[in-house]
């Protein structure tokens, strides 16, 4: 398509985008829902010893469309991304669309014992920022010997 | 509205060594009568670690990731395992980057390049001789 040539892809980043693919679907043990690798939003996972924390990297939302619900030590992220691209009839024309839109729903397990009346989420830059902190009891405790 | 450092430069690229690593935006590109918008998703990427540089005919859209993360904190499930993004377009000589007008919201960049004038169409009438 002569348009599609205005904007030649990085044949590079391709390859490497391509490559991080394959070793994602190399995953042996997926979890039970799914690996859900490549979903919309990515996510990260993290823990101190005080806390989980998660980021859910869900650009483009307005925060109060976000949906975070915590269950039975099971984390949902759930929401709806509009559209930007022009309706079918109109005079334009999509070249990339690779954007994810559409509603999404992913989900994360927390470990036993996070405290789940204390968490908070923020929305940043695009990114939401969940912190679960652990129950103080299950917090690592130095124990004396004598 | 136009917070990025737009940068625009006539030099010469110098034959680039080959960057480091990173993730690759994806885009949205739409191309009307007038000219070009471009999508683009950098989340986790505040306005001031956001650049957009036009340098010749190419476009370069790179950002860094900068998340509050609390000390301490050991990683145990990665999907954006690097925190720069990085994304070049090579534009054509239609398009005016002298009035490229940007948008950063919520990680997401909004570019307009306007087509230059004479370069939009116009309707040609056919006379019936």
């Amino acid at each position: 398509m002569f348009y599609r040539s205005l904007f030649p892809r990085d044949v590079l980043a391709e390859l490497e985008r391509f490559q991080r693919g394959m070793q994602q679907s190399g995953d042996v043990s997926p979890s039970i829902r799914g690996t859900g690798r490549g979903g919309y939003p990515a996510m990260n996972v993290g823990s101190t010893p005080r806390s989980v924390e998660i980021y859910a990297f869900a650009p483009g939302l307005d925060p109060a469309s976000l949906d975070v619900q915590l269950d039975k030590g099971v984390l949902t992220i759930a929401g709806e991304r509009p559209s930007v691209l022009p309706p079918k009839d109109a005079p334009a024309t999509v070249h990339i669309d690779e954007r994810f839109y559409g509603r999404f729903r992913r989900v994360v397990t927390l470990p036993d014992d996070v405290d789940p009346n204390a968490v908070s989420a923020r929305y940043t830059d695009g990114v939401l920022h969940v912190s679960v902190p652990r129950r103080a009891a299950a917090q690592a405790r130095r124990i004396n010997v004598v | 509205m136009s917070n990025v450092n737009a940068v625009r430069s006539q030099a010469p690229a110098e034959t680039p060594a080959r960057p480091a690593e990173a993730l690759l935006p994806p885009v949205d590109v739409v191309e009307d009568a007038a000219g070009i918008t471009l999508f683009a998703d950098l989340p986790g990427v505040s306005r001031e670690k956001l650049g957009v540089h036009i340098e010749g005919d190419t476009l370069t859209i790179e950002g860094e990731i900068s998340l509050s993360s609390p000390e301490g904190l050991e990683s145990t499930h990665t999907e954006v395992g690097l925190a720069v993004y990085r994304r070049v377009f090579t534009l054509s000589k239609e398009l005016d980057p002298e009035r490229i007008a940007a948008e950063f919201n919520q990680g997401v960049l909004k570019l307009r390049i306007p087509k230059v004038e004479h370069a939009q169409p116009r309707r040609i009438e056919i006379r019936v001789a």
